[in-house]
């Protein structure tokens, strides 16, 4: 690849490149940061700039529900350059940003920080996501036509439960009256008590304190019950059980507006990596059986579940040195989403232009966004090398958080080029 | 290559030399312990020849071995069983192969601890010499020089004889 | 069965398949506990000398780092350091450093700096003991006394040897785990001894509010009815049952948990005539079991005590001799490269 200037380029053209969808060769033109043609391979062009992508399949860029970058907060966990950088690696354009965190983001004053910050520091598009209760407390409502004004795209309360049903419903009828999407993670926080593992043989062998099935799939009920009641526009975030994806899809046929996402993760590792009480693998909801992984697996190759999320949940080494209990949950995953889908698309689990439509269009259509190349649209683009692979470590990691699931592995897939609004957010060549 | 010496043979004059050294020293009612498990087996046989009533002690040294700290514990660790009061009392204690002296240390700490004896003879099969510490046997069957390529070890308990290794060094 | 985890594995054996940490029996094969049990038979004869010490951990400190206060565990394993001659530090870290905020790693970084050679770890978390081994220096020997509910593993190995000195064997046994099987670490443990060891049959016996969600997956039957569940029995062990689980809804009350899973002289002629009685400790008398099953002629409650010296003193010194072994290894690999 052949790229000097990239700022100042006004036109670019990425040759020998297939589109991730449809396989078909092609030769996309940028110019002001829109795409200006996909052309035929052969056809010569005149731009400041041309980039040879043989290899590569250009995919739009990836858009994530579910980011946490950790601003404002003390910066110990990594802030919105830090993580919009890695990001960028990961072939993300659009991240929506977690409303957990501290402050939490539940008035237009942070919407606004955020957005600045963003502006200044951040080369891929965030969007925020407003707290749908004040403090994520899930006690008072938030003003959510002032956050929706601010910048927000939906409402949701991270991965905190509201605790009251009552609360819950009046959340949702609050929001279907300005028609903002709600996003809750379903669990019912009565029954998950103190747990932190899934309640399965793992748990059952190592002692560890469990969260049922139940806990997720009585919150999945009571939340499309109420959903249906309303009329509110409900996203279910980071779904971990097979019987939540069957409700969801019987809901689906009823009619009710419900579309939901799943963590990478989730697509790809069980209960069985907490053996040995690794606390990388310590997430919420946890990882759960192998039964399943398959059931969510199955959700999102049928389209049932529309997007895949990386849950990126970056920490300093501190909240993961502890005993599993006290560490903190999560897992650095931003930049290893892309490989996790190829894993899975190599084992023959996933089709590469479901994994790419659950990465793009799917979860672009539950914000009403969309995620498309065609003429005339911001050229939001990720190119990758489906055949390249590396291997992230602690040295080559962007993120602060250096808790990822594969270290001494090499992962399939390599992004060669972001582009968000036709402007490079990252290069290979930058490494 | 050096003949192997046969062990009935070194019995018989192991066996004098205790009632020798138990003559002399006017010990009536001696003790005998063996150090597992050649010890053991040759010790049986000399309280059989020597016709004494006081059963037999067995010790199993691994707890008092110098090299735990190198090899760690030996997994095949039985328990010791003087079967009888060691205060005051004496001892024969018998062993297959003296070298190093290392072994013999180890023991003679262990008897210790199960009480104070009057006095501690000490019988070997075979002497190799070699020594590394400042214990001498009061009866050796035979003394052999071997190459330091060389070992030797009992092999029993029926019948008992006694056979050359290369070390391999 | 699920995997048995080779991270643990190789956590607690050394390359020569030695002890160097004792922190679950998960991974460990049924030689190297016949192994342990056997090191145990050896210093039950120890104890009975008139010197009950053996010189094989003199020089060394032991520190018991005990994050829950157990005053018995915490002695059997204090008697059992000074038994093998070593250096005994006590601490108790809930009333000091770690209340005051400090983490876990920076408390064992200043044990570490007072060169202790092995720590004696009990934690109300399950898998603490896993992460100190991971965190602390080569060299240093983690022994587990009971994390959270995940492991008891020296009570496990006690309980063993108590069965084998009254039985002789563990093949065709049927042995009960009565009560609290869901927060108890011991039942854990026993019941991956019991199987590696060979019995025929592990039941628990316990209301479904009392099991781990998953109890099958453990490779043992389920009984809720005793007066079923004691049929044919040759072992009936009974778990200690914590006050706080009326308060969580697992149980209505200590009154009706007695009558039903409690252990008294009719439910127990049930058994095999030759049944043997267990009990971790401390018992409830009236609670989980009557006093005249707990001090009768079908108990071994006593030998396990005894016992439990023994089976410290087997694990501390093979695990200690592989830490000692492991860095023999290690200076002579390094001396001939």
């Amino acid at each position: 690849m052949s790229g000097k200037n990239q700022q100042s380029s006004s036109s670019l053209a990425l040759i020998g490149g297939r589109l991730a969808t449809s396989g078909e060769a092609v030769t996309v033109v940028i110019r002001d940061g829109r795409i200006e043609s996909l052309g035929q391979p052969d056809v010569g062009h005149t731009t400041d700039q041309q980039i040879d992508v043989s290899g590569c399949l250009i995919s739009p860029g990836f858009v994530d529900l579910c980011c946490n970058l950790r601003e404002p907060g003390n910066g110990q966990k990594g802030n919105i350059a830090s993580e919009s950088r890695a990001a960028a690696r990961g072939g993300f354009t659009t991240l929506c940003a977690s409303p957990e965190t501290s402050p939490v983001n539940d008035s237009g004053a942070v919407t606004n920080l955020i957005l600045d910050v963003a502006a200044k520091k951040s080369k891929v598009r965030i969007l925020p996501i407003g707290a749908i209760t004040r403090g994520l407390e899930g006690e008072l409502l938030s003003d959510m036509s002032g956050l929706a004004g601010a910048g927000c795209v939906a409402m949701g309360n991270g991965s905190r439960p509201v605790r009251n049903a009552r609360v819950l419903r009046r959340c949702m009828a609050y929001a279907q009256t300005f028609g903002l999407t709600v996003m809750f993670a379903p669990e019912n926080q009565a029954l998950a008590a103190d747990g932190y593992a899934h309640d399965g043989s793992v748990a059952a062998r190592l002692g560890l304190l469990g969260v049922p099935e139940v806990a997720e799939t009585a919150a999945v009920m009571e939340m499309l019950l109420l959903a249906e009641e309303t009329g509110a526009r409900l996203h279910l975030s980071q779904l971990s059980c097979g019987r939540s994806v069957d409700m969801l899809r019987e809901a689906r046929g009823r009619g009710i507006s419900v579309t939901a996402d799943v963590a990478m993760h989730q697509l790809l590792f069980t209960e069985n990596a907490l053996s040995g009480f690794d606390s990388r693998f310590h997430v919420r909801p946890p990882l759960r059986s192998e039964h399943d992984r398959q059931a969510l697996v199955a959700g999102v190759q049928d389209g049932t579940i529309d997007a895949v999320t990386s849950q990126h949940q970056p920490h300093d080494s501190a909240a993961k040195q502890a005993p599993l209990a006290a560490t903190e949950p999560g897992l650095s995953t931003v930049e290893t989403t892309l490989s996790m889908g190829l894993k899975l698309v190599d084992r023959g689990e996933l089709t590469l232009p479901r994994l790419v439509h659950s990465l793009t269009v799917g979860p672009a259509s539950v914000i009403q966004r969309n995620a498309v190349i065609k003429q005339g649209v911001p050229a939001d683009l990720c190119v990758f090398d489906p055949d390249g692979s590396w291997s992230p470590s602690d040295d080559t990691l962007l993120s602060a958080g250096r808790h990822h699931p594969f270290p001494h592995q090499s992962l399939p897939g390599v992004v060669r080029l972001t582009l968000c609004n036709g402007e490079t957010a990252w290069t290979s060549e930058q490494s | 290559m050096t003949q192997m010496p046969e062990v009935e043979q070194l019995l018989d004059r192991m066996e004098q030399g205790l009632r020798d050294i138990l003559e002399q020293r006017g010990i009536s009612d001696p003790a005998v312990i063996g150090i597992r498990t050649g010890g053991v087996w040759l010790a049986e046989r000399l309280s059989q020849r020597l016709g004494l009533s006081t059963p037999l002690g067995e010790l199993d040294i691994s707890f008092y071995r110098d090299d735990f700290s190198r090899i760690g514990l030996n997994p095949r660790v039985k328990p010791s069983s003087l079967p009888f009061d060691t205060e005051g009392r004496d001892i024969v204690l018998i062993d297959d192969v003296l070298m190093s002296g290392r072994t013999i240390r180890a023991a003679m700490n262990e008897i210790f601890d199960y009480g104070r004896p009057g006095s501690i003879i000490l019988a070997t099969l075979v002497d190799l010499g070699a020594r590394e510490l400042p214990i001498q046997p009061d009866i050796a069957g035979q003394v052999l020089s071997l190459p330091s390529s060389q070992r030797v070890k009992l092999r029993g308990p029926e019948p008992l004889r006694i056979e050359l290794r290369e070390t391999g060094e | 069965m699920t995997a048995q985890g080779p991270v643990t594995k190789s956590l607690q054996l050394t390359e020569e398949g030695q002890l160097r940490h004792f922190l679950t029996l998960d991974g460990l094969d049924r030689a190297l506990l016949t192994d342990i049990l056997d090191t145990a038979d050896s210093f039950i004869e120890v104890g009975e000398r008139s010197i009950k010490k053996v010189p094989l951990l003199r020089g060394r400190t032991v520190v018991n780092l005990f994050f829950e206060s157990s005053t018995r565990t915490r002695s059997t394993f204090e008697l059992a350091a000074k038994r093998l001659s070593a250096d005994v530090l006590n601490l108790d870290i809930n009333t000091s450093a770690t209340s005051k905020g400090e983490s876990l790693s920076d408390t064992l970084l200043n044990l570490e700096a007072m060169a202790s050679d092995m720590f004696i770890v009990r934690h109300s978390q399950s898998g603490a003991p896993h992460f100190i081994a991971e965190s602390v220096t080569p060299g240093v020997a983690i022994i587990n006394a009971g994390d959270g509910r995940h492991a008891h593993p020296t009570q496990a190995m006690l309980d063993m040897l108590t069965i084998r000195q009254h039985k002789g064997r563990f093949e065709g046994l049927k042995v009960a785990i009565v009560g609290d099987v869901l927060h108890s670490r011991v039942a854990r443990s026993q019941i991956r001894a019991l199987q590696e060891l060979g019995v025929s049959e592990v039941r628990v016996i316990a209301p479904a509010t009392l099991l781990p969600s998953d109890v099958e997956s453990l490779g043992c039957k389920v009984e809720y009815d005793m007066t079923r569940g004691m049929k044919d029995l040759d072992v009936v062990i009974m778990l200690r049952l914590q006050k706080e689980r009326m308060e969580g809804a697992l149980l209505p009350s200590e009154r009706e948990f007695y009558r039903l899973y409690g252990l008294n002289r009719e439910k127990l002629a049930l058994a095999d005539p030759e049944c043997i009685v267990m009990h971790p400790g401390p018992i409830n008398r009236g609670v989980e079991i009557e006093s005249a099953v707990a001090d009768g002629p079908q108990s071994v409650i006593l030998d396990q005590v005894t016992n439990g010296i023994a089976i410290r003193m087997a694990v501390m010194s093979m695990a200690m001799g592989g830490q000692m072994a492991d860095r023999n290894r290690q200076l002579a690999e390094r001396k001939s490269q």
